[in-house]
């Protein structure tokens, strides 16, 4: 009897252990990009404990030391030094500093200012639709680089300036996306009944379609974590982003430009870290997708 | 249910709508929806409205609150008096406080005419929390008594439920208790049954006609079904193309239907006790509301319609104390 439910206890922590595992296999997807994530994030947040040197210290004698698994590198320098003696690790940690604090300020901004956009030309319609969506329109159409280019020459370059040229077109995609869900809310019987039993326009539109609209926000702004830290590394690949000796990834890379043939590791480095943080904000906004459509939840 | 009409005309009239015209206007012209509608509902008094589809039932019902699909559709002319004010000449902020709270409507499909976002409460809650100024526990008190008013079993936790863990029958019950949890004077139902099967339909009827025992509320009943008709109204209003073409009691319709139109409606009921080997219809289809017929607008379709019906359109006329048909075939 003791030997059956052993056994019977046994078979059961390993159908767990089982389903433990398919559950992790299956959820790969999400594990992986929110681990990658959350280390940025923390390091970020914990830049001056985690880093072995001070980013912005020059020493000349150690420059273009390559990286401790090439010859001639040492775990001094983990990740090498650029060509003025400064230690790449470092400045990759303080750099995840100024480029997710860019990429989550740009996308409150954007993401308040489109949705609001969005549920007034979609509930409103008529006049009030066709200006806020030709205005729309007009800032899709513009260069986005060239923009920040102009006000990067006008006010001069940092941490605003960055940020404001990044929001000021990048809340057209939020406004239509929105605009078109709320349309498509604006018909629903929900609504009509909001309506009937007495509610405000601006009481339907905070209250009855906002939350309505919510899923497809949190994806577009996941997604977009990914595209602006790659839209500053543009800006300051191009010079006119967080002035210098700040270290941005972006910046990193264009720094090591001319090294490339001698010293490789000086762009590549930074270079990674913005190809891991791009695909894992578009796996977790797929997954977050798929997570949040009704249809595809199982109940 | 002769004595309920007979003490119709003591009782006091809620809703008084008359020559009601509404329109919309499309790019390809004036679509008249409703055309010079008029009828009275009294205080706990059901008044069936019924007609084919597009003949402006729907239009009617949400005239009365205001709501037209805008910018095309508009109230021409007419008047609506409810409890002797005109709702026509209120302004728009006035109109938001009639809705929900004197005026209720129940939408057709009960599926989609909750949020699934809130829970139950929360939904009943809105209405309450707009039109009574209660806060906290005592809108609880409330939802709780709306939920009781539409016999919802265990109350206190159904509140707590999402639309989407509620059965089709329960949660056109939960949209009741929306509409009715400001006790208002007029319920408008359009089609409450439609979306529901035959055995929750009848349960849905007996709780209607014990809610309106409980509250005295006037309703107004749009349908296409004359089998509801017979046991929920106790008057009909026959409407043919934007305009009422007979108001009765439902027993004398039913008994001696006056307008051609009103006795092939009734004609083309599935009935158990008579046999037939096929089933009649009406031929023909109503007209485009946008190109009327000169004169009858039933004409073109009416097996009895003679020269005068294509030529002028019928006056009103008094068959008794509430009985009123148009049609130039009865004198």
């Amino acid at each position: 009897m003791n030997t059956m439910v052993e056994k019977s206890k046994n078979l059961r922590l390993q159908q767990r252990t089982f389903a433990w595992r398919g559950q992790v296999m299956k959820n790969l997807s999400l594990i992986i990009p929110v681990t990658i994530l959350s280390l940025l994030i923390l390091s970020a947040i914990f830049a001056p404990w985690l880093a072995p040197h001070d980013p912005i210290n020059i020493v000349m004698q150690d420059k273009l030391l390559p990286p401790f698994f090439l010859k001639g590198g040492s775990m001094k320098y983990p990740l090498g030094t650029d060509q003025l003696g400064r230690c790449i690790l470092s400045r990759a940690i303080f750099g995840a500093r100024i480029s997710l604090a860019v990429s989550l300020v740009v996308i409150v901004i954007t993401a308040g200012v489109g949705t609001i956009l969005g549920i007034i030309a979609g509930y409103l319609g008529g006049k009030v639709e066709s200006f806020l969506m030709r205005v729309t329109d007009i800032s899709m159409a513009f260069p986005s680089l060239l923009l920040a280019l102009l006000m990067a020459v006008t006010i001069g370059p940092g941490f605003w300036t960055v940020v404001l040229a990044l929001s000021i077109l990048g809340w057209a995609p939020y406004a239509r996306l929105i605009r078109g869900e709320t349309l498509k809310l604006r018909s629903a019987d929900f609504v009509a009944q909001a309506q009937i039993i007495g509610c405000s326009p601006l009481r339907i539109m905070v209250k009855h379609i906002f939350p309505n609209v919510v899923n497809s926000l949190i994806v577009m702004a996941t997604m977009a974590v990914g595209m602006l830290i790659l839209a500053e590394a543009g800006l300051s690949f191009l010079g006119v982003g967080i002035p210098p000796p700040h270290p941005t990834w972006g910046y990193m890379v264009n720094e090591g430009r001319s090294f490339i043939d001698s010293a490789w590791w000086i762009s590549t480095i930074p270079g990674i870290l913005i190809g891991l943080v791009v695909l894992s904000g578009n796996f977790l906004g797929d997954w977050l997708r798929d997570k949040l459509d009704p249809k595809l939840r199982q109940i | 249910m002769s004595t309920n009409n007979n003490n119709n005309n003591e009782k006091k009239v809620v809703l008084k709508v008359e020559n009601l015209r509404t329109s919309f206007f499309t790019r390809r012209g004036e679509v008249k929806a409703v055309d010079g509608v008029s009828f009275t509902i009294h205080e706990g008094e059901t008044l069936g409205l019924v007609g084919e589809s597009g003949c402006g039932k729907t239009v009617t019902g949400l005239s009365l609150l205001r709501l037209l699909p805008e910018p095309a559709g508009k109230i021409i002319g007419g008047e609506i008096i409810l409890d002797g004010r005109n709702l026509l000449e209120l302004s728009k902020k006035e109109m938001r406080n009639v809705r929900g709270r004197l005026i209720s409507m129940i939408l057709q499909d009960p599926m989609m005419s909750l949020n699934p976002v809130y829970t139950v409460g929360d939904q009943i809650a809105e209405p309450i929390y707009q039109h009574q100024g209660l806060r906290g526990e005592r809108v609880w008190e409330e939802v709780i008594s709306a939920l009781r008013l539409l016999n919802i079993p265990d109350p206190d936790k159904r509140l707590r439920d999402y639309p989407f863990q509620l059965s089709g029958g329960m949660r056109q019950r939960v949209v009741g208790a929306i509409a009715m949890s400001c006790h208002p004077r007029l319920l408008i139902a359009d089609e409450p049954t439609t979306a529901l099967d035959a055995t929750i339909q009848a349960q849905y009827i007996d709780l209607f006609k014990d809610v309106q025992r409980k509250t005295n509320v006037s309703i107004l009943f749009i349908t296409h079904d004359f089998g509801v008709v017979s046991q929920m109204c106790h008057r009909v209003a026959v409407m043919y193309a934007g305009k009422i073409v007979e108001t009765a009691p439902t027993e004398v319709i039913f008994k001696n239907p006056s307008h051609p139109y009103t006795s092939a409606l009734i004609n083309s009921v599935p009935r158990l006790d008579r046999k037939v080997e096929r089933l009649y219809s009406i031929e023909g289809q109503p007209p485009s509301l946008m190109n009327l017929p000169p004169g009858c607008r039933f004409a073109p379709r009416c097996p009895q319609a003679a020269g005068i019906c294509h030529e002028k359109e019928p006056g009103k006329k008094t068959i008794d104390d509430n009985h009123t048909v148009s049609c130039w075939g009865v004198e």
